[in-house]
């Protein structure tokens, strides 16, 4: 049905827009997280600076896209597959758009870490983050490629980010414990960390909303909490 | 650079706009001489048609009065042959022409020869003792008295007064001798001659006499007719529409039938006529010149007609309530009667009407089925014998007599005016129930 | 017979069942074997673009196919259990129970009154005047038109605005107490105002009665009914609930009709 035109041909190019602003702010949206993975490893704060002013970007392109699928809404009257997919595209550039928002709050604390003056291993953390950036382009991936499979395997793997986490937070733990002087980096980088986490988690979201947007259905069984995830239906 | 493609496209050189101007002068004069063409042809018909209204009335708007002669008539038994018996019997049998001649001779004493009485005579109607035995019976008592009465003048007299024949003598078309003319002036100075409504017209039928013929047993002749017509042919017609609109399959029979029926509407009609001779007459035995089998052929004339309207009256009832009834449960004939009887009946009555009015006109077939011999009495039921008004009007118009010529006219006119009212009927009865879907 | 009698079957349950149901016109085969049922109290939508046999199937269901020239039915079709299109069933008997609305309003050209009256006058529905009231004042209320033509009974129903005239003939079939209610295109002649007035009046109708309604606007089916049956080139291609009909069809023709991809 994909290569099925529809009879009024402008409506396809509007859903082509549509998606076009999608896959445009995914795009911004993973270089953003990316910059401020760099910035935080690298300790370059232009960088940082950078990604903070980049923000607003995706916020306008957010509102683009909630005013563009609203006018979609009441001029088309979209049904089935092109009512999933203009829903799907208000639900997953609202997830973008919060990715962009922890990227930049990403890229403010690794400023704030670096003015603290307190040298703390960020390389777990960091770890963490390209493995959740790996999550986010397969998922942006499977969105402009319509792949539910891939998207699955996304939805799948949050557990992995769940677990990398859960050992760089007690890492930290650990850091603090042994050493009170760190604390206050330690605490900034943890909150970094929970960042990273929370973009995993929007990626899950937008693989779960692709999945419905695909299939008319939510991914079946509970999010995976290291529980075996079945295929489609 | 997009105009240029667009009208290489329309194969075109110069806009749209400017090829359509330069051709609208072209279709504008087209119009105007198609529209003039056709406001000639409606004057052309209209003026055919003055002509032919203005001739008949101008002819026969005469006959709708007549002259009559005022003479002292005295009632006196001895001429009249009854001599003292005043039964009814006696006077009905009396001599009137006797007291006729009697009191011409008296008016004009100078009339001696017995050519000159006999010219006198022959100035007052064959029918004016009619007048005096209605007078006598009705009032015995003027049995012996003079009075001053008007009696019917003959048809010579009549035209001569009318100014339809000249009364100079000598001159072509004079048919009163010189004697005649001269009494005529006597009595027009004395003021005994005058003209009246001619009520023997209306209630007398055909006779010799001009001025004694009526119309009166050509209309019961024709209302009869169209009586019979209408009895026969509306049900029948209606029936058979309904039948083939309806119900029939729609196949190669029914085909067949309706194709027939339209060239039935196409038959000439003398044929219809040679068919009630040879069935009706010859076969059932029916009586010649009768309104009954008149009506009969008129009805196998107009039933084409009325099945062809009814047919289309039917078919202008929209399907949707057709459906609508048959949806709740309506069957077929409560869908006809309850529905598309009703609906279509205006439109039924019309084409009725007019296969009538065209029936009432219809004078071929009624001559191959008698209908066209001479009938004095007025017809008093459907199996008498009895003329119709066109072939009225086609045995005046075949008389000789200058004064039938009026009276020719004078039917038509009658008959017109029955057809304009029946026409006129159908016209009111469609505004009435016309309707809107 | 006070009011029009309905018979209240469980909810869900099969009040029409088709089995193999095709018909031809001819040569034509409008209807190529379909299998679907129609549950009782529901509103069930039959969609599907022009000549897709939905209007076939609808007219069927009253037999109002007997009426075309040429047209054959086979397989089975039947109302609570007992066959349609059994010799013994009378046809007036059929469509007593199962009443329809068309698609153009097409009151008849008498009083509102004798519009409601003629259906419960030609099946004896009505002992005395007073009944004949009693039905026609029901019937109107029920359709939602007392209101506004109650102080004008006497006047022609072809007088009535279009959405008016609807519902007239939606107060008509329910007149006659039909079990099923038929509507084939109900709105296409309607304005927005009356439609919505027309489908408000369906949903009222569900409650006691068995609608099909035949539509070509996905949004009234998808306003109206609760399940809802795609009809393609005669073949039925896809039946459920309206809901899921709409989100999420899971056949590749029903989700080209109704995203308007169609060819």
């Amino acid at each position: 049905m994909e290569e099925q035109v529809h009879t009024v041909k402008s409506y396809d190019g509007e859903l082509g827009h549509l998606t076009g602003i999608i896959a445009r702010m995914g795009g911004m949206a993973e270089a953003q997280f990316a910059s401020s993975l760099h910035a935080l490893a690298r300790r370059d704060e232009a960088l940082a600076q950078r990604v903070i002013e980049g923000d607003a970007r995706i916020d306008e392109l957010d509102k683009e896209v909630q005013s563009f699928a609203v006018r979609l809404l009441a001029l088309r009257q979209p049904m089935a597959v092109d009512l999933r997919q203009i829903v799907g595209a208000l639900n997953i550039s609202g997830e973008i758009e919060r990715v962009g928002d922890y990227a930049a709050n990403l890229a403010k604390r690794s400023l704030v870490l670096h003015h603290v003056g307190v040298s703390v291993p960020v390389a777990g953390v960091v770890r963490l983050g390209d493995l959740v950036r790996g999550l986010l382009k397969d998922v942006l991936d499977a969105y402009l490629e319509k792949d539910v499979a891939k998207a699955l395997g996304v939805w799948s793997r949050d557990e992995e980010v769940d677990a990398m986490y859960n050992g760089v937070m007690q890492d930290l733990i650990t850091l603090m414990t042994e050493d009170s002087g760190t604390i206050t980096a330690a605490t900034h980088l943890l909150f970094i960390a929970k960042n990273i986490e929370r973009i995993g988690d929007h990626a899950t979201n937008i693989a779960e909303a692709l999945h419905y947007q695909i299939l008319g259905t939510s991914p079946a069984g509970s999010r995976p909490k290291g529980n075996t995830v079945g295929g489609p239906e | 650079m997009t105009e240029t493609t667009q009208m290489a496209r329309l194969g075109a050189v110069r806009p749209t706009a400017e090829i359509v101007a330069a051709r609208l002068k072209r279709r504008h004069n087209a119009e105007r001489r198609f529209r003039a063409v056709g406001l000639g042809a409606v004057l052309l018909a209209l003026g055919f048609l003055g002509v032919l209204l203005f001739t008949i009335v101008g002819n026969g708007i005469t006959a709708f009065v007549q002259t009559s002669i005022r003479v002292d008539v005295t009632f006196d038994p001895a001429q009249l042959g009854i001599e003292g018996d005043t039964s009814a019997d006696a006077l009905a049998a009396a001599n009137y022409q006797a007291i006729i001649k009697q009191a011409l001779y008296r008016t004009f004493p100078e009339a001696k020869t017995r050519g000159e009485q006999r010219q006198l005579g022959a100035m007052v109607s064959s029918g004016a003792d009619i007048e005096l035995r209605k007078m006598l019976i009705a009032d015995p008592a003027l049995l012996g008295q003079t009075r001053s009465v008007w009696l019917l003048a003959d048809d010579d007299i009549d035209m001569a007064v009318k100014g339809h024949i000249p009364r100079q003598p000598g001159i072509a078309g004079n048919r009163l001798s010189d004697n005649e003319i001269r009494w005529l002036d006597e009595l027009e100075s004395r003021g005994a001659v005058k003209t009246r409504f001619n009520t023997l017209l209306w209630t007398s039928g055909d006779s010799r006499e001009p001025e004694l013929a009526g119309l009166w047993g050509a209309v019961v002749g024709s209302i009869y007719s169209l009586i019979i017509t209408l009895l026969v042919s509306f049900p029948l017609g209606v029936a058979t529409s309904v039948y083939l609109e309806e119900f029939a399959p729609k196949n190669r029979w029914t085909d067949l039938i309706e194709v027939n029926i339209n060239n039935l509407a196409a038959v000439p009609s003398v044929v219809f006529g040679l068919l009630g001779l040879a069935v009706f007459l010859n076969i059932f035995g029916m009586p010649r010149s009768a309104p009954l089998v008149g009506g009969l052929v008129l009805a196998l004339i107009c039933l084409p007609t009325i099945i062809i309207a009814a047919r289309a009256a039917m078919k202008a009832v929209p399907p949707s309530i057709r459906e609508a009834a048959a949806g709740l449960g309506a069957s077929k004939l409560q869908v006809v009667t309850d529905h598309v009887l009703p609906l279509s009946m205006p439109g039924i009555l019309t084409g009725t009407i007019l296969g009538m009015a065209h029936a009432l006109g219809e004078t071929a077939p009624l001559l191959m089925i008698g209908m066209v011999a001479f009938i004095v009495d007025i017809p008093a039921t459907p199996l008498d014998p009895s003329a119709v008004l066109p072939v009225q009007v086609y045995l005046w118009a075949d008389s000789p007599e200058r004064a039938f010529v009026e009276r020719t006219s004078a039917a038509i006119m009658v008959l017109l005016l029955f057809l304009a009212l029946m026409n006129l009927s159908a016209i009111l009865l469609r505004k009435k129930f016309e309707r809107r879907w | 017979m006070n009011s029009p009698v309905t018979v209240h079957l469980p909810l869900g349950t099969a009040k029409v069942a088709a089995r193999s149901l095709s018909v031809h016109y001819g040569e034509k085969h409008a209807l190529q074997s379909v299998d679907l049922e129609i549950r009782a109290g529901e509103v069930t939508a039959l969609i599907g673009p022009s000549g897709c046999g939905k209007s076939t199937f609808l007219r069927c269901i009253n037999r109002m196919n007997d009426m075309v020239d040429g047209a054959r039915v086979s397989g089975s079709l039947t109302l609570d259990g007992s066959d349609i299109y059994d010799r013994s069933l009378d046809v007036v008997q059929l469509r007593a129970r199962v009443g329809m609305v068309f698609q153009k309003p097409n009151p008849f050209p008498k009083s509102i009154y004798d519009n409601i009256a003629y259906g419960p006058r030609i099946h004896g529905l009505a002992r005395n005047q007073d009944e004949l009231d009693e039905i026609v004042m029901t019937s109107l209320e029920r359709a939602g038109l007392l209101a506004e033509v109650k102080d004008r009974l006497t006047e022609s129903g072809t007088g009535l605005s279009g959405g008016q005239q609807q519902r007239l003939c939606i107060a008509r079939a329910i007149a006659v107490g039909p079990e099923v209610i038929l509507m084939d295109e109900p709105c296409s002649a309607l304005d927005p105002i009356a439609t919505a007035k027309v489908e408000e009046l369906i949903d009222d109708l569900r409650d006691n009665y068995t609608i099909v309604i035949v539509t070509h606007s996905m949004q009234q089916a998808a306003r109206v009914s609760q399940r809802t049956a795609f009809f393609h080139l005669g073949k039925l291609i896809e039946v459920g609930d309206t809901e899921q009909i709409f989100t999420n069809p899971q056949q590749p023709l029903t989700q080209g009709y109704i995203t308007g991809r169609f060819g």
